[in-house]
This record gives C-alpha cells, sequence and structure tokens, in this order.
C-alpha cells in the first residue's frame, strides 16, 4: 500500500542513496573536482592517467558550458567545484567576467601557452586549438580560387555555401572574430553578402555540411577542422567515404591567419584545492599530454614545438590568427546581434 | 452547490484528515511552483537592450514558427493517437492485441535521436537519396524530395514520437467509458463512425485534452530536434538569448512570457468544457468491440502497422544497424553502470510524481477551490519549460537554501555545511517531479474526472475518511490511470536530458548523458547504442503495463 508504515524504512535508505555520491565527492582527500563542457571521451582517459601518477582523485561534471556556468554562478563560494574546462574561449571569459575565477601563474604554465592562448592575468589557460577551415569539393571547386573568409561574399559563391546555423559558437565566435580585426561595418557588409550565397538554410552539424559538399549539395562549406578529421577516422563506412571526397583549405593565409578558438581550463575562485587543480593544468599542458589531448579529438595542441598526427600533418602547417582568443568572448553577443541582423538563421 | 456540500461534508465527518489535506496540498504545490515561479519572476527584473534587439530582428521568426509547430503536432498527434486508440480499444481486427501495447513504443525513443535517425535515411546525402539519384542518373537539383530537415519535418519527427501521450490517455478514456452510452447509441442506429464522433470522442474530451496539451508542452520545451533541424523555433530563441548574446536574465523573461502563453491556453481549455461532466457510472465494463472484417480489418491493420513502422521500427532499425558497428567499444561494465543509474532516476521519479500527484488530484476533488486549483495549476506548468532553464530555476533556490544555511552556521558555530542539497541526487529528483509532475497530474486527473462525485458522497456518508475512500475505491478504478502516470514519467525521465546534464552530482552518468554526449559531437552511430538501451529499458514498464491493464473484454 501507498501509505503502509513498512514504507518508511525503505525511503530513508533511498534518501541516503541519493545524498550518497555528494558525500563520496567531497570527502575524498587528495582530489579535484572539475565541471567540464569538454565530453567525458575526451578527457577522462587523462584523468585517469593523472589520477595514476599523482594518486589525486578527479571528480568530473560534464555538461554545456553556459549551464554549468550558470551552476558555479548560483553555487557561490561553496561550489564544490576547482576547476572549469570549456570548450570555447567564450566561456572562459564570461567566467572570469562574473568573478567567478582566479588568476594563478607559474613558470610551466606560462612557457607552455602562447600568450594569446591565455588571458593575461592568468585566470585561464587554453589546452587546445580549434580551426574554422574551408573544405571544397575538388572536382567543382578549383583550389586558386579560395583565398580568405573575405572572398566568401563575392557572388561568384551564389548558391554555393554551406555552413550550420548561427545558433553554433564556433560561427559565432568566428564572426566575433572579424569584428575584432576589421569593425562592424566591414563584418556586416561581408555577411550580407555570404549570406546570400547559401546553398540552404543552415542545418545540422558540421559533419553534415561536409556530408552536403561530397554529395554535391554544395561546393564548400566552413567546418571545424577536426570533424573532418573524425569523419576520415570514424568507423562508419560512409562517413569516410563523404570526407575522402573533399579537401581540406586553411583560408587567411595571405592575411591574419585562419580563425581558432581554443579548449581551456581556468581554477574557479570556490576552488578549495586549488592546488590540486594548478597541478592538473600543467599535468595536461604537459608534452606527452598535449599530444594526446589534441589527438583524441583531432585538435592542434597549444603548445608549441609538438608534432600532430600523421593525418593533421598532411594537412600542411597554417598561420593562425594571432588575436588574444578572449577578444572573441568580449564580442560574442556583438557578433550574435550582427548575424541576427544579416538574416543567418 | 454540489461543490460546497461535498466540502462540507468532508470537513464535518473527518476535520482532522480533511484540513491536513489540505494543507500538505498547498504547501506541496507551492513548493514545486517554486523553480517555475522563480522565471516568472524574471519578469520583474531589468528589461535589457537585448529585447529591442530581439523585436527588431527575430522575434516574430520564433513566435511564427513555434505557433506552427503547436498546430502541426497538435493536429499530428490529435490525429495518430486518436486513431490509434479506437482502433486498439473498440475494434478487433487481426493484430489488434500486439499494436495495444507496440503503439507505445515510440515514446521511447527521444525526440532528438529520432530526429538523427530519420536524418540519416533521408538527407540529400543518405542511402534513399543516393539510391534514387544512382539508379536515375540524376544529380542536385534535379528532382523534388521532402527536406526532412525543416519545420515539416520537425512537426513529423515530434509528432511521431509525442503521439503515445494521446494514444494512453485517450485508449484508458475508451475503455472506461461507459457501455451505456455507447451502446444506446448504435442502437439508436448510429454507425461506429457516427458513434466514434458524437458520442466517443466527445466524452473522452478531458483525455484528449490532457493528452495533447502533454505534446504540445513537450513540443514547446523542445531544444535538440528543432536545433539540429535549423528551425527558430522560440526554444532556439532562448538559448541563442542566453548562450550568443550572454543574457540569461532575458532567456528567463523569454521562458516566462512562453509560460504565461501556455498557462492561458490551458486556462482557456478548461474554462470551455467547465461545465461539462464527463463521469462513468461503473467501474468495469466494456462494450463489445466492433469486429472488423475484410477491407476494413486490412485496412485497421495497415493503420496500425504504418503507424508503428514509422514512429518505430524504422528509427529503431536505423540505430539497431548503427548500435551494431559499434557495441564492442562501448558495451562495458560503466554501461551496466549507466542503465542502473538512468533506471534509479526513472524509478524513483516516476514514484514521485504519482505520489503528489495522487495527493493534487485527489485534493482538489476535496477541495475545488480557487486556491488549490491555482496552486495544481502552477505546480504543473514546469513541462512547458525547456530543462534547461528549469533546472537553473531549481538551482537558484537550492543555491540560495545551501549558502544561507552555510552562513548562519559559520557566523553562529563558525563552521560550514557548504552544500547540502545542490549537487545531489535529491535535487535533481525534485527537478524531475517540477519538469514531470503535469505527466502524472493529467493522467491522473482524466482518470479522477471519470468517476462520479456521487460514489465519493455515498462513501463518506457511510462513514469512509477521505483516504478511505481513495484507497478503497479510487485507487482501483483508476488502476489504468496510475499504471499510465508511472509509466509516462518513467519513460520521460529515461530520456530526459539537460536537467539531468546540469543538476547531477559528479561521476554520475546517465544513458541520455552519454547519448547525448556522442550525439552533440556528431557521432551517431556510437550514439546508437546507449540510445538504444533507452528504448529497451522503456519497453519494460510498457509490457509491464501491458499484463496489469484494465481487464479487456475479447
Amino acid at each position: 500500500m501507498l501509505c503502509s508504515r513498512r514504507g518508511r524504512p525503505s525511503a530513508i535508505s533511498l534518501l541516503a542513496l541519493l545524498l550518497l555520491p555528494l558525500l563520496a565527492a567531497c570527502s575524498s582527500p587528495e582530489s579535484v573536482n572539475v565541471y567540464s563542457a569538454r565530453q567525458e571521451a575526451l578527457i577522462k582517459p587523462l584523468l585517469d592517467r593523472f589520477t595514476a601518477e599523482t594518486g589525486i582523485a578527479v571528480n568530473l561534471v560534464t555538461g554545456d558550458g553556459d549551464a554549468l556556468l550558470a551552476r558555479l554562478r548560483n553555487e557561490g563560494l561553496n561550489s564544490p567545484a576547482d576547476l572549469l574546462l570549456t570548450s570555447d574561449a567564450g566561456n572562459l571569459y564570461r567566467a572570469q567576467q562574473a568573478d567567478l575565477l582566479q588568476p594563478v601563474s607559474s613558470p610551466a604554465l606560462e612557457a607552455a601557452v602562447p600568450v594569446n592562448l591565455r588571458s593575461e592575468e592568468g585566470y585561464w589557460y587554453g589546452l587546445s586549438l580549434r580551426a574554422r577551415v574551408l573544405v571544397y569539393a575538388p572536382d567543382r571547386v578549383d583550389e586558386a580560387e579560395l583565398s580568405d573568409y573575405a572572398a566568401l561574399a563575392d557572388p561568384s559563391w551564389r548558391q554555393r555555401i554551406c555552413v550550420r546555423s548561427s545558433g553554433n559558437i564556433y560561427n559565432q565566435s568566428m564572426v566575433a572574430g572579424m569584428l575584432a580585426s576589421q569593425g562592424a561595418e566591414a563584418t556586416q557588409a561581408w555577411l550580407q553578402g555570404f549570406v546570400a550565397n547559401f546553398a540552404r538554410q543552415p542545418q545540422g552539424g558540421d559533419r553534415d555540411q561536409i556530408k552536403a559538399v561530397a554529395s554535391g549539395q554544395c561546393d564548400i562549406a566552413l567546418v571545424n577542422s577536426y570533424y573532418l578529421g573524425g569523419m576520415l577516422n570514424s568507423g562508419d563506412a560512409e562517413e569516410r567515404a563523404a570526407a575522402e571526397q573533399v579537401r581540406l583549405f586553411w583560408p587567411n593565409q595571405a592575411g591574419r591567419g585562419v580563425h581558432v578558438n581554443i579548449s581551456g581550463a581556468g581554477i574557479t575562485r570556490s576552488a578549495s584545492h586549488s592546488d590540486e587543480a594548478r597541478q592538473l593544468i600543467e599535468f595536461m599542458l604537459r608534452e606527452d599530454s598535449q599530444q594526446w589531448y589534441a589527438e583524441a579529438n583531432n585538435e592542434y595542441p597549444v603548445r608549441p614545438g609538438i608534432a600532430p598526427s600523421a593525418l593533421l600533418q598532411s594537412w600542411g602547417e597554417f598561420k593562425a590568427d594571432p588575436l588574444n582568443v578572449s577578444e572573441l568572448g568580449r564580442l560574442n553577443a556583438q557578433a550574435v546581434m550582427a548575424m541576427d541582423q544579416s538574416n543567418w538563421k | 452547490m454540489e461543490i460546497a456540500t461535498r466540502a462540507l461534508t468532508a470537513v464535518r465527518t473527518h476535520p482532522l484528515q480533511a484540513r491536513l489535506w489540505r494543507v500538505l496540498l498547498l504547501l506541496s504545490a507551492a513548493i514545486i511552483a517554486v523553480p517555475v515561479l522563480v522565471i516568472v519572476a524574471s519578469l520583474l527584473g531589468p528589461y535589457s537592450s537585448a529585447w529591442q534587439h530581439l523585436i527588431d530582428t527575430v522575434l516574430v521568426d520564433y513566435v511564427t514558427s513555434s505557433l506552427l509547430l503547436m498546430l502541426g503536432v497538435g493536429s499530428g498527434t490529435l490525429v495518430l493517437g486518436v486513431s490509434a486508440a479506437w482502433l486498439t480499444a473498440m475494434c478487433d481486427f487481426p493484430g489488434r492485441r500486439f499494436f495495444s501495447w507496440a503503439l507505445l513504443l515510440p515514446m521511447a525513443i527521444p525526440a532528438y535521436i529520432i530526429a538523427y535517425t530519420y536524418t540519416g535515411m533521408l538527407d540529400y546525402a543518405g542511402p534513399v537519396q543516393t539510391l534514387l539519384r544512382n539508379s536515375f542518373g540524376w544529380g542536385f537539383g534535379d528532382y523534388w524530395f521532402p527536406q526532412i530537415r525543416s519545420l515539416g519535418g520537425a512537426i513529423c519527427m515530434l509528432s511521431l514520437v509525442l503521439y503515445p501521450y494521446v494514444y494512453l490517455l485517450v485508449r484508458v478514456a475508451f475503455l472506461e467509458q461507459s457501455t451505456a452510452v455507447l451502446e444506446a447509441s448504435r442502437n439508436l442506429g448510429k454507425t461506429p463512425w457516427q458513434t466514434l464522433f458524437l458520442v466517443a470522442l466527445p466524452m473522452a474530451r478531458p483525455a484528449i485534452a490532457a493528452g495533447v496539451s502533454l505534446a504540445l508542452m513537450e513540443t514547446l520545451a523542445d531544444y535538440g530536434t528543432v536545433a539540429y533541424f535549423g528551425v527558430s523555433a522560440f526554444t532556439t530563441g532562448i538559448f541563442r538569448t542566453w548562450y550568443g548574446l550572454g543574457e540569461l536574465q532575458t532567456a528567463a523573461q523569454l521562458a516566462a512570457f512562453l509560460l504565461l502563453f501556455v498557462f492561458t491556453l490551458f486556462v482557456l481549455e478548461r474554462r470551455s468544457r467547465a461545465r461539462l461532466r464527463f463521469h462513468k457510472n461503473s467501474a468495469r465494463s466494456h462494450p463489445a468491440r466492433i469486429h472488423l472484417r475484410g477491407w476494413r480489418a486490412a485496412a485497421s491493420f495497415s493503420v496500425a502497422l504504418g503507424i508503428l513502422t514509422a514512429g518505430f521500427l524504422l528509427p529503431a532499425a536505423q540505430l539497431g544497424a548503427w548500435a551494431a558497428e559499434h557495441y564492442s567499444d562501448a558495451l562495458d561494465r560503466a554501461f551496466l553502470q549507466l542503465i542502473g543509474n538512468s533506471f534509479l532516476l526513472a524509478a524513483t521519479a516516476s514514484v514521485c510524481c504519482l505520489l503528489l500527484a495522487l495527493l493534487l488530484g485527489y485534493g482538489r476533488r476535496l477541495y475545488p477551490g480557487r486556491a488549490e486549483t491555482a496552486a495544481t495549476r502552477i505546480a504543473g506548468m514546469g513541462y512547458a519549460v525547456p530543462g534547461t532553464v528549469i533546472a537553473v530555476g531549481v538551482l537558484i533556490p537550492f543555491a540560495w537554501i545551501d549558502n544561507s544555511i552555510d552562513g548562519w552556521l559559520r557566523e553562529q558555530f563558525g563552521i560550514s555545511s557548504g552544500l547540502l542539497l545542490s549537487g545531489t541526487l535529491a535535487a535533481l529528483v525534485f527537478a524531475y517531479v517540477v519538469r514531470f509532475l503535469a505527466v502524472s497530474l493529467q493522467s491522473v486527473e482524466a482518470g479522477l474526472a471519470r468517476i462520479r462525485p456521487g460514489i465519493d458522497e455515498s462513501a463518506r456518508s457511510l462513514g469512509h475518511t477521505p483516504l478511505g475512500v481513495l484507497r478503497r475505491i479510487h485507487l482501483p478504478m483508476l488502476r489504468g490511470s496510475l499504471l499510465t502516470a508511472l509509466l509516462l514519467v518513467f519513460v520521460d525521465v529515461l530520456k530526459e536530458l539537460p536537467t539531468t546534464l546540469i543538476l547531477r552530482p559528479f561521476n554520475f552518468n546517465t544513458l541520455a548523458v552519454r547519448a547525448h554526449e556522442l550525439a552533440s559531437d556528431e557521432r551517431l552511430a556510437e550514439a546508437a547504442l546507449p540510445a538504444l538501451a533507452i528504448v529497451l529499458i522503456g519497453l519494460l514498464p510498457v509490457i509491464l503495463m501491458n499484463r496489469s491493464m484494465p481487464r479487456e473484454q475479447t
């Protein structure tokens, strides 16, 4: 029966069970608690290696960057989180603005991360580089036709470009980067021309854009390079076949360099294990970790002088935009408004 | 008048228990309503300049898309759900028994997952169109093919996975409908079709309204499908404002307007049937089914099979094909843990929701006062809000309570309690209750509405307590509705993603989280295994319920 006395003990034990994970997370003496917007599969093996080496346990919650940020903000100084990991610079910038991070500096960190890929005061550090590149169908596009992002507004590309929705952070960051280097007017003008060249309404993810190029729906697409890498390494034969039909092109090589964003980490202001958290960042920036971390997702290491995987080497070297990535965070809202105005869905 | 007497009888016969019931109702409804009220309270706050930007550019688009989406999904779920219910409850044709439970299966597929599977099949680059192009030598633009990633596509996807809400509730309503009325209609010379439209459907209106409103609320809260299809629905706007513009306050205000809109819609619907009564007289009796033969039987069979194929067999087959390629790397001990976690959460939350739904639903029957009604309605609004937004509504009060307790303890005793509730499974289960109470409440209330109040009065005048009436009379009569409530919430929690994602404790994952992580990285094939596991676990209660549904005459 629903209300019998027999139900009570089990209700209490259930409650105890429900509260148990929290106690487990707090009671471990040597531990570090991580809120991560980078997904578990791309980080857990590295965290396990850290635990094996140092004896420091790592507790992990993954989720959307902005949602984790909201959680961190509301939990305030009592938040159990020690480290915030994000998959874009914008959320690190926002966390810093909301006073949720604390600065940390160590020679190891500063030596490992180029100055434009970390916050000046040491609030956060980049861990890997993600580049927004062009893919094209070699049978319909001559490589000589391709140059920089700006050229994509040219009417010769009418009905030939595929790109995903402007709701996506990669597109927002790219436009923010343009705002930083070219200013509002030029960016708005570029957006008008660019949007007019879409072959279809923005839809799907980056892999879908690559498939659309492969199947002939459009001639070029803007994607993050690691999606192409993921497809080429995919267990799915169709994905591999589609990816093999397209070529990668590094835009902006004659100019500022290709647009890059980072995944990165910062220590929270509430951290009660800030020393362990710093050790973890240092560990992730170590040469062997950098190699693994970047290769796990076909990204590029932030640490200079580390050879990328064979696949990434086959795409050649590239020049990256030297803009400080915190600018991407600062200009994100303005970028979204500009995209709204140009009717990029 | 009738209402007043009833309340009076309750108070006179059992003043203490009756009063306690009322206090409990108001108290629990108030607690559950907190997250929704937190969101609505954002309307009081400052309005940023982002509003002007939204109004100037995209707001009209968001509103129009969402209205069209509602219209489409509303009609889609209505047609699919009612026809499935009518065929399996009132007719007899080969395979009816099988279909009566199999038609529930699409419910177990998360909407964004079915969207991925259909895109995989029907997209330009997918096997169907590629086959067409290769067979006929066509190229891009040479032929017309429906665009799957579109508003129409989103309507189809959502209708296919949401019609079971209508089906379940309406089917129970049909099964519990009075024999006498339906037979009278038939004896008076009405055809089965006329009986359906003139008698059975109007009598099932509370159930239909309940089912369709659940489907619409879930539609409005959906983000995964519309985002993937590039449809600028209202939820897209909420998240774009939050994530893109960094305006959580404005996003909460948008969500609050969505809530007010849904609330108004439901109030209007309820008011329009406020004077109607939908009770039945007896607990168990079912009219003889209409035996279909020949082409009619074949047609019914095809309709049922068609719905099942589109809503379940095809997407499940696609998931199975993907999972077959990848099961070896994903199937390990951690995967069993995921299953255990998902099951534990779904079971706990569905029982909590059911108990609360009984408390509120029956309490409102005892006291149909304005305060009780309003409290119950507001407590049930969480379903129309996107999960991430409701999660923030839960975060804010929980963190506030935790931090206040901690601050007080530090001040008084110099000790720190840290966060007591935030980041626990208890907080997560609470969030599920906030989000899914509407589901169990709709089901329980639709069931209660079919029980004549006279029964309560007779039992009470014979000296039963309100609790006694509930236990001895209502619960047995409500069996189908209660099981429905349990099942719906169970499956909903199983596939719930955004709330789980933001509120869960450290090192705690569910099947839906795993499926989402892989799918959000566009590794659909690898996401198929956890998605398939969600579907399979969702099958368990469906089968269980099938065995204990109200006995049907054959």
